[in-house]
């Protein structure tokens, strides 16, 4: 049985704004889910109404079998870790951290043991003494993270809780809250506008837009096979070529504005228009291939470099080695590995294949 | 192109020259006592060029473009723009634009109006006809033509942070500093906007400094990147130079993610062995006895090497997998091809590709 349950979850503003269009998700023991999209995709809005924070205006809530939709927040259960927290300003860091098993009347040795070991897996030990207000604002997040951490509820939920750390941090705070998350197994609900966090965080992203879910998947098909033109174009960085087009000779091949010729294709059931996708590591300089542009950035990124080929068809990413280097303004074909060529329609937005 | 020695910027003054720069603040900075934001910071900018300057939050970023722009007075050194020193310049008087990371616009005027205010001081006698079409000029690179007569407080964020750009840009500054610009927007908008003011940039043909915390900003937008830690410029050079050969510990640590791995070894024969005793690599025969050596997670290679690691987190980067490793009791980040087939819990014998290893002498 799932463990946290979403059935036709809906959230309409009083003002007629339907912020959340009735959706459903089954979230399993120890499933760590990521709910991705772009401000106002109404994945906080979601996340509200599982802790308790909002009233869904149709739906239900379920909580290890019992509705909870009317229930408060107090009465679910949860640990809420939000991007931005109200420490107690009078209280060390310490008894900030302390203060969730305080409240649940947790012995003091035992308190003491489980503050510091968050502490320690954070990176906060030093500053246990401190008061909030002698912190940085990084310092100050962690410590809230902590404070959420230290104590097991049934599920935890989290607000973009690593929204203000510089990225060293923020790559060890996902790397800490994946161990968590493999060592204690709490279901998780995750909210985050990042993609690659996203990635990197989550045993399924939920990518969800204007309200809706687009698809529920492991991080790995969202990625490889994204289930529409939004969710291939939002994941990755950059996120997924497309090219308007049509498919022709049967299917066998692929056409787009200013082509000399046609690009052959694996063969493909059906003709007609199409958008193409591909992934940048599946594209690559090819001198012969008909479908041609010229170089408009060439930018590094570290263990590779994404050269930017803009043509009649729009711009096209093809990720390469880093000392490929690209000269700006050089007029190079580009062709498709056929294994990582996706097709959409382009009138629903949806896969053809 | 990306030509940081532009033979121009030889012939003319550069854009931007600091030598020496110091500031300090709090307790007894008059006196030369009080903590020092900047230190000693030298920096030369060629007409043209793009720096980024790479830093984490409190390492002097935002100090560094407020003395630039003359609203802070350094204690020790100087600036000098295009060639004049900058002291004899108030800052209404240097030509620079700054932008922020909080997007600084006027709520209830339109958009045509927060780009047109920059022009309309009686001191700049354009007439209304220069000042539309600049605006337009402005709103058609920034792709807000469309909503040039929306309130400003009916935008999103990412079209706040144009409408902001394109008030420093309608001005036709000679220097444009920005903090952090991208920082509060979501990150594929901030993906996207990266290549886009990076080619922004290129057209307009104004040189940059450009402050932040973002690595992918640093390695994908600088001509040159120049890493700022504790007030200090620690290394200066094109982003596949820094990451390539980091000059130091401490720059390998600021610049790539994940981040290099750095190891205190010692060199016995030709191995490199940490002082607890594990066996990391093969060593040139002629390198120092005692060295840190940095790898990059995209050059430590998953077989062959002479010690166990174990896995103990694998994250999904798309293209790539990244493993999070121990080996003996060593951190090891590897970045690994998509269908590396480790997992949590799974063992190999990392080795690293020799050619790549950087290696920094330790007393």
């Amino acid at each position: 049985m799932s463990f946290l349950v979403l059935e036709r979850l809906e959230k309409t503003w009083p003002d007629g704004t339907r912020a959340v269009k009735a959706i459903d998700l089954a979230i399993e023991p120890g499933e760590f889910v990521v709910l991705l999209g772009p401000s106002g995709c109404g994945k906080t809005t979601t996340l509200r109404m599982i802790a308790g924070l909002e009233t869904p205006t149709a739906g239900r809530v379920l909580l290890a079998g019992d509705d909870v939709t009317r229930r408060t927040p107090a009465e679910r259960d949860i640990g809420f870790v939000f991007q931005f927290y109200a420490l107690y300003p009078h209280l060390s860091v310490a008894e900030n951290v302390a203060f969730p098993l305080a409240c649940a009347k947790v012995a003091r040795a035992e308190r003491d043991a489980a503050v510091a070991r968050v502490a320690e897996r954070i990176g906060i030990t030093a500053l246990l003494a401190k008061k909030p207000r002698q912190l940085s604002g990084g310092d100050q997040q962690k410590v809230g993270l902590a404070r959420a951490l230290v104590r097991k509820p049934a599920v935890w939920l989290m607000d973009e809780p690593l929204g203000t750390l510089d990225s060293s941090e923020r790559l060890a705070m996902c790397e800490f809250l994946r161990e968590q998350q493999l060592e204690q197994r709490v279901p998780t609900v995750y909210v985050t506008h990042d993609q690659e966090e996203a990635m990197r965080l989550a045993d399924r992203v939920v990518v969800m837009a204007e309200g809706s879910v687009l698809q529920a998947a492991p991080p790995a098909v969202v990625y490889s096979d994204p289930a529409t033109l939004f969710v291939a174009r939002f994941v990755g960085s950059p996120g997924m070529n497309l090219v308007e087009g049509e498919l022709v000779d049967g299917g066998g091949a692929f056409r787009t504005a200013g082509m000399a010729r046609p690009l052959p294709l694996a063969a493909r059931a059906r003709s007609g228009p199409v958008v193409l996708g591909a992934r940048p590591e599946f594209v690559r300089f090819d001198a012969s291939s008909p479908l041609r542009g010229r170089v408009a950035v060439d930018a590094f990124h570290g263990p590779c470099r994404y050269a930017h080929v803009e043509g009649v068809f729009g711009r096209v990413a093809a990720r390469r080695g880093a000392e490929e280097r690209a000269s700006l303004g050089d007029e190079v074909g580009l062709a498709f590995d056929p294994a990582g060529v996706r097709l959409f329609d382009p009138a629903t937005g949806g896969r053809l294949a | 192109m990306s030509a940081p020695e532009n033979r121009e910027a030889f012939v003319r003054p550069p854009a931007l020259e600091l030598r020496g720069v110091t500031k300090r603040f709090g307790a007894g900075a008059s006196a030369g006592r009080g903590a020092r934001a900047l230190d000693g910071v030298d920096l030369v900018l060629g007409e043209r060029e793009f720096l980024v300057v790479l830093g984490p939050t409190g390492a002097g970023k935002t100090t560094l473009l407020r003395t630039i722009a003359g609203l802070e007075t350094p204690d020790a050194g100087s600036v000098a723009l295009h060639g004049r020193d900058a002291r004899a310049l108030a800052p209404a008087d240097r030509d620079v634009a700054l932008v922020f990371q909080n997007f600084s616009l006027y709520p209830s005027a339109t958009v045509r109006e927060n780009l047109a205010f920059p022009l309309a001081a009686p001191a700049r006698r354009l007439s209304r006809a220069e000042i539309d079409e600049r605006v337009a000029w402005a709103a058609k690179l920034l792709h807000v033509e469309r909503l040039l007569d929306r309130p400003a407080k009916k935008l999103s964020g990412g079209e706040m942070q144009r409408v902001a750009i394109g008030r420093a840009i309608v001005r036709r500054p000679k220097l444009f500093l920005m903090d952090e610009p991208l920082t509060n927007l979501d990150a594929k908008l901030r993906e996207e906007l990266r290549v886009e003011l990076r080619e922004l940039a290129r057209e307009l043909e104004t040189p940059v400094v450009w402050v932040t915390h973002d690595q992918a900003e640093a390695l994908t937008m600088a001509d040159r990147v120049a890493l700022l830690v504790d007030g200090r410029i620690v290394q200066t050079g094109t982003p596949e130079d820094v990451y390539a050969r980091p000059n130091s510990p401490l720059a390998a640590r600021e610049l790539g993610t994940p981040p290099m791995n750095l190891f205190d070894v010692e060199r016995k024969d030709e191995r490199w062995i940490t002082a607890d005793g594990v066996e990391l690599a093969r060593a040139d025969a002629g390198a120092p006895e005692r060295a840190t050596i940095g790898v990059r997670p995209e050059h430590v290679l998953l077989d062959g090497g002479p010690s166990d690691a174990v896995v103990h987190v694998v994250e999904d980067w798309g293209p790539s997998r990244v493993l999070f490793a121990h080996v003996g009791a060593h951190a090891l980040h590897v970045l690994a091809p998509r269908d590396c087939a480790l997992r949590a819990g799974d063992r190999f014998r990392p080795t690293f590709d020799v050619r790549r290893v950087v290696v920094w002498p330790r007393a």
